[in-house]
């Protein structure tokens, strides 16, 4: 019988530019090889929740780590203080997000039961990275949740972001989508205009959307919850794992 | 969505902060986006920030909309009641 045994902890690991980040890790204890998962963490930060995610990856048998985006701005420093300091500072910038999920995909792909794929996921400005990260490295799928801002013009008033519609030709591995059809940032068009472009470019993908969720729909400590479309979009989540990081 | 927004203003006053410390603050970060901590999908955050004494030092406020709206209006009819004499007192 496969042992069902993780290990969850506070790792240190090469980002961007090979500088050192901190990252959070879980990690199976089965030798069996598996796949990998790198959680994009939300604006809000390197919090409980996206741990939360990590471990799940790592009970449902898959390897997986969070970097901690906001680590060079605020090494130490809680999750919330460190997010208000990196937002202060400016945020991320997409060329940093890009280094810090390689370093996570290389430190993934060094375990000793790793089978060598992995994937990332992100949940609203992760989806956004998630989206980034595939389409600037070797990965082998990508799940994008209510990525907002990926394609097109920010709202006036909102600090622009690089609009990400020329990478749908040069992703990587096969993308599922999960959104909202009440979100408004994405809205259903948006979504849309998201898929045309991976239909356009011929790249393999699945959305799924679901009636009366909005944005956040997997934030079970928000009132945005959603538990029929949460529910739903993790068994698509297994599912697209299964499929895209097995054997 | 995370609106990546962020107004930022220098301040001067205090805030008590971690462990029932106050604060000298210097920085203000205010912005509509997801909150850390209420249960909200978007809330109205401020940061009365001292980053000199690093990313702790501050005082973090997540309001839903219409009542920072409303503590908005509330702190100018506060400003606006005194006789102006009482402020350039400083």
């Amino acid at each position: 019988m496969a042992s069902d045994a993780i290990t969850a902890e506070t790792v240190m690991i090469p980002g961007d530019g090979g500088e050192t980040i901190e990252a959070y890790a879980a990690t199976c204890h089965d030798d069996a090889p598996r796949g990998g998962v790198v959680v994009i963490h939300h604006m809000p930060g390197y919090d409980r929740e996206s741990k939360e995610h990590v471990r799940r990856f790592a009970a449902q048998g898959y390897n997986a780590i969070c970097p901690n985006l906001y680590w060079r701005e605020a090494p130490g420093a809680s999750p919330s203080d460190a997010a208000a300091t990196a937002r202060a500072a400016g945020g991320v910038p997409d060329e940093r997000l890009v280094g810090d999920v390689a370093g996570a995909m290389t430190w993934l792909k060094a375990l000793p039961n790793s089978n060598g794929k992995v994937a990332t996921i992100g949940y609203c400005s992760g989806g956004r990275h998630s989206w980034l990260a595939n389409g600037s490295l070797p990965l082998d799928a990508a799940v994008v949740c209510y990525g907002a801002f990926i394609i097109g013009e920010t709202p006036e008033g909102l600090p622009p972001k690089p609009d990400l519609a020329h990478l749908a030709t040069s992703m990587s591995g096969p993308i599922l989508g999960l959104f909202g059809n009440d979100d408004v940032y994405p809205t259903p068009a948006q979504v849309d205009e998201l898929e045309a472009l991976l239909a356009d470019a011929g790249h393999p993908y699945e959305f799924h959307r679901y009636d009366g969720a909005g944005h956040a729909f997997f934030s079970v400590d928000r009132t945005a919850y959603r538990p029929e479309a949460a529910a739903d979009g993790w068994d698509r989540i297994w599912a697209f794992f299964d499929a895209n990081l097995g054997g | 969505m995370c609106t990546y927004q962020t107004e930022m203003l220098a301040i001067k006053g205090s805030g008590k902060g971690p462990n029932g410390e106050w604060l000298r603050l210097t920085d203000a970060s205010v912005y509509v986006d997801h909150p850390f901590h209420a249960t909200a999908t978007h809330t109205v955050n401020i940061d009365l920030r001292a980053p000199a004494e690093g990313p702790s030092a501050r005082v973090a406020l997540e309001l839903h909309p219409a009542e920072a709206r409303a503590l908005a209006e509330t702190i100018l009819r506060a400003l606006d009641a005194v006789p102006p004499a009482v402020l350039l007192a400083g």
